[in-house]
């Protein structure tokens, strides 16, 4: 499950020879350690206008707050951490010119494990021709620009919708994820923030910065982790327990080794059930609320692979993958939404794939449940915030290549293109998704709903 | 992960007046799947199996870093290296190191006595919480040397000069260097606990037929109970076992009955006493196999668990045990529960038809139907277990329902807790079920002619009567 590629051309002879050779030498990546500093460097926030109070200004305020070395005007010397790109104000093509030049001199002067955000307005139905053009020219531009980034940085965008200022808890609270070690491997990707709910105002603010919100985002919630024996799931699992979550960990009692090796570990609790039985949303629920109270997040993280090609697909090799992959994730969901299950608004988080997004040949099962999970998560987002409806989201968030079990299993040479296509030229880590889903399940993450995030370290197959 | 061990009733003022007695209650059990002797688990040990029976405790329950009251269990077959085993099985686990522990051990009651003892401290006040339980692997069992060769072993480690350590080695002969393969015979008389049971099955006049029938009873009612997902919460798979392996799906009468007999080699042409046939009878079908495995049952008190909104499945509301002279044949080596059972009700004003559930282990097939056949019958009860007439018989519907050790294998201190699990689990069901309370009765049979028996006991909810905290 080690990219050795990666500590080659980082270490030693072999980084000399790399180098000489010039082969891709791609970086090691800097992930979330307790105690470290948000970014590598002071951030640079671009595209506000001197001596006028704008979104520019707000944003660096905010950035302040969390005791950062926060600058709004490039030099030559500072190698810059993060780069902010406010382009929330533009309203016609014309107006991206500056801040996009500005962003330009500076890329040069980015520290290895860097950040690129851009804060733009997302498109809305009621945008006028010129208006749509220069918000939807922000998501071409992130995309590229990130593309474009080497030793470790990522560029990644949040498009704040109309209701939402862009200081909002909402906002600073994706900025800071996407500023974060924890966002290691996601590249190339635009969040959509609105407002979310109203009650839900536990989110860290500009004010907050340190605060103990922050270490414990989870903190008194209950999550529930299914396929949480290994890989993924068992890091989803102890990622939730170290943001406070206490965490019921699920996996088929085949597993329950394992599963109470990663219980034990976390302080949860461990349920062996298979998440295709008919009552398995009653057993969930009957053991989240007769042992913790309730459930506040639940992330449907099982899943199994049958890759065959559609040519020669068998009956049960495409309904496994349609049953577990997708069919379990519906029924417990709806059985809990049903049943008023969960305690607070609802946090849903699926696992869908960059194969439900792209087509993967031989995944034709595997892609349509992958897909189907992002259909499903968008409906159940739209009922969630429906008038009068629970509240809450759901999201999902689809890895790309990860160093798991299950990629160890793939040939050499498939495996080596795997990891080499994607930006940042390597495989993610299972903790790369998983801080993605703690971010999704957080206070925070409130205004993000019915989105799919790619942790995928901006592979080339799909947007 | 156990710097912070939460605040228990253990170290907070006691809030139950010691000596006054309370109910001590059955919260849930975890055990490894039970694996026939030298197969999965043939290089596991006692301490490995126990600790990770207590690790899938821990985990469904979510005692992580717990100061439990104490931890008691045991092992039949021991290794003197395991002089501390439960205790040393505690600090290889979650649970707060700070969790006392000893071994106990009573043959194949091993875990029924454990839980009897942690449920009487809990009772009294002296706990608040614990876990019985009991591990034993065959496979793994320890090999003692021959009485020569110990003797000169000792001598030489006693030796201080190379000449004497020579001189103590000289006695060993050819003959004692042949290791002693540990032997379930029973010591007074020479006889394993099969040709035991071979006599009294005869004795009694038990057919292979109704030997069989109860052997593929059991078989399918476990296999059943594993089909619907019964164990899913009272087992945690171990070294890539996910069953007990021991369980043929595919068992049939036509196949037992094609077994040869594999007990009761001296029976043969001899009359039994009643002058019923003396043809043996007992074969590896209807008989336990020897098995590797462990288990656990966590029991409470009321109060204890509701502060941690564990379930309460079943009281254990009494117990007895009982000893027979096997020795001089007047009885036969395990018919030592049937005089158990009898003082038990007898105690709590119970008849035997008094029950929901029967779980009588299976040590053998003829071992239950020969206890369930004693108590019909009205001159031993009178004569040998000192009542006025028969004690009575079972619905047979009721009786091991879903399965026990002939079908699940018989590590013998692990049994014992299964049996607490698997029934006080049943209890809650057919409690939640019909809101009314349900009482089994569990009897475990043990070498040396000892017999354990237990009534629990579950309570619907609005019913408990010491379950002071509920609010």
């Amino acid at each position: 499950m080690t990219d050795s590629y990666v500590k080659a051309v980082n270490s030693g002879v072999t980084k000399t020879l790399a180098k000489k050779l010039g082969l891709p030498r791609p970086a090691v990546l800097r992930r979330f350690r307790a105690g470290d500093p948000l970014t590598v460097g002071p951030v640079l926030v671009l595209g506000g206008t001197p001596g006028v109070r704008d979104d520019a200004d707000r944003v660096a305020e905010a950035l302040l707050a969390w005791d950062l070395d926060v600058r709004q005007t490039a030099d030559d010397t500072t190698r810059w951490g993060a780069v902010v790109v406010v382009l929330s104000g533009i309203e016609r093509p014309e107006d991206a010119s500056a801040p996009v030049l500005a962003l330009s001199a500076s890329l040069r002067r980015l520290a290895p494990n860097g950040r690129v955000v851009t804060i733009s307005r997302a498109p809305a139905d009621t945008d006028s021709p010129e208006l749509a053009a220069a918000r939807e020219g922000v998501d071409g531009l992130l995309r590229s620009v990130a593309k474009e980034l080497r030793y470790g940085a990522t560029g990644n965008g949040i498009q704040v919708t109309d209701d939402a200022p862009v200081d909002s808890p909402n906002v600073l609270a994706t900025l800071r994820f996407f500023l974060s070690a924890k966002s290691a491997f996601v590249d190339g990707q635009l969040l959509r923030v609105g407002a979310g709910a109203p009650s839900d105002q536990g989110a860290p603010s500009g004010d907050q910065g340190s605060g103990a919100g922050l270490d414990q985002p989870l903190a008194g919630k209950v999550a529930v982790v299914t396929g949480a024996a290994r890989g993924i799931g068992a890091q989803v699992a102890r990622t939730l327990a170290r943001d406070g979550a206490k965490v019921v960990v699920v996996d088929v009692p085949a597993a329950g080794e394992a599963l109470a090796k990663v219980a034990n570990e976390i302080k949860g609790t461990a349920l062996q059930l298979d998440v295709t039985a008919d009552d398995a949303g009653a057993r969930i629920l009957e053991h989240a609320r007769a042992r913790h109270g309730g459930i506040d997040v639940l992330v449907h993280n099982a899943g199994i692979l049958r890759d065959k090609l559609l040519a020669n697909m068998s009956a049960d090799k495409w309904d496994a993958v349609v049953a577990v992959n997708l069919a379990a994730q519906l029924r417990i969901t709806e059985y809990l939404l049903g049943a008023n299950g969960f305690s607070s608004e609802p946090r849903i988080v699926s696992l869908a794939s960059t194969s439900g997004i792209a087509g993967n040949r031989g995944q034709s099962n595997y892609a349509f449940s992958k897909a189907g999970v992002i259909g499903h998560t968008r409906a159940f987002a739209r009922l969630l915030a429906a008038p009068g409806g629970p509240g809450g989201t759901a999201n999902a968030v689809a890895p790309g290549f990860i160093e798991t079990d299950m990629t160890a299993s793939i040939p050499f040479v498939q495996r080596e293109v795997a990891r080499r296509v994607a930006s940042l030229q390597q495989g993610g880590q299972p903790v790369d998704v998983a801080e993605a889903i703690a971010f999704l399940a957080s206070p925070g993450a409130a205004g993000v709903n019915g989105q799919v995030l790619r942790v995928c370290g901006q592979n080339v197959v799909g947007r | 992960m156990r710097k912070s061990p939460r605040q228990t009733p253990e170290q907070a003022p006691a809030t139950s007046t010691p000596g006054a007695p309370r109910d001590a209650w059955v919260v849930g059990g975890n055990r490894i799947p039970f694996a026939r002797a030298g197969k999965k688990y043939s290089s596991a040990s006692n301490q490995e199996m126990f600790t990770a029976a207590l690790e899938g405790l821990v985990a469904r329950f979510g005692l992580q870093g717990e100061r439990l009251g104490e931890v008691v269990g045991g092992a039949v077959l021991k290794h003197s290296r395991d002089f501390n085993l439960v205790r040393e099985s505690v600090l290889g686990s979650s649970l707060s190191p700070e969790t006392p522990a000893y071994d106990l051990q009573q043959a194949c009651a091993t875990g029924l006595e454990a839980t009897i003892t942690v449920a009487n401290k809990i009772r009294l006040g002296q706990v608040e919480s614990g876990v019985a339980g009991g591990s034993d692997t065959v496979s793994d069992a320890p090999i003692a040397v021959s009485e020569g060769l110990r003797r000169a072993l000792l001598e030489a480690s006693h030796a201080k000069t190379f000449g004497q350590r020579v001189k103590a080695f000289a006695k060993v002969r050819p003959s004692d260097l042949a290791p002693l393969t540990p032997a379930t015979d029973e010591p007074r008389t020479g006889l394993s606990m099969g040709e035991h049971q071979a006599i009294t099955t005869a004795r009694w006049g038990i057919t292979r037929e109704a030997q069989d029938e109860l052997a593929l009873a059991s078989h399918e009612h476990l296999a059943a109970a594993w089909d619907a997902g019964f164990f899913d919460d009272l087992v945690t798979p171990f070294r890539g076992l996910v069953r007990d392996d021991n369980l043929r799906t595919d068992s049939s009468l036509e196949k037992l009955a094609a077994l040869k007999p594999v007990y009761g080699k001296r029976l043969a042409g001899a009359a039994a006493g009643d002058g019923s046939s003396a043809e043996p009878t007992m074969t590896a079908g209807n008989s336990t196999p020897l098995t590797d495995g462990a288990s656990t049952v966590l029991l409470a008190s009321a109060e204890w668990a509701r502060e941690r909104d564990l379930p309460l499945l079943a009281r254990v509301v009494d117990a007895e045990t009982a000893a027979v002279d096997f020795v001089h044949g007047h009885e036969g080596l395990l018919m030592a529960p049937a005089h158990a059972v009898p003082r038990l009700l007898a105690r709590n004003g119970l008849a035997l038809g008094d029950f929901d559930l029967y779980e009588i282990h299976e040590a053998f097939a003829s071992t239950v139907l020969t206890t369930l056949k004693a108590w019909e019958d009205d001159e031993y009860c009178r004569t040998e277990l000192g009542l006025d007439g028969a004690l009575g018989s079972i619905d047979r519907s009721r009786l091991n329902v879903n399965g026990s050790s002939l079908a699940a294998g018989h590590p013998f201190a692990a049994t014992g807790g299964r049996i607490v699990a698997t029934a006080a689990k049943l209890l809650a069901a057919k409690t939640a079920e019909t809101g009314a309370p349900a009482r089994a009765l569990i009897s475990v049979c043990a070498a040396g002619g000892l017999g354990v028996a237990a009534i629990l006991e579950s309570v619907p909810a609005a019913d408990r009567t010491d379950d002071t905290t509920a609010a």
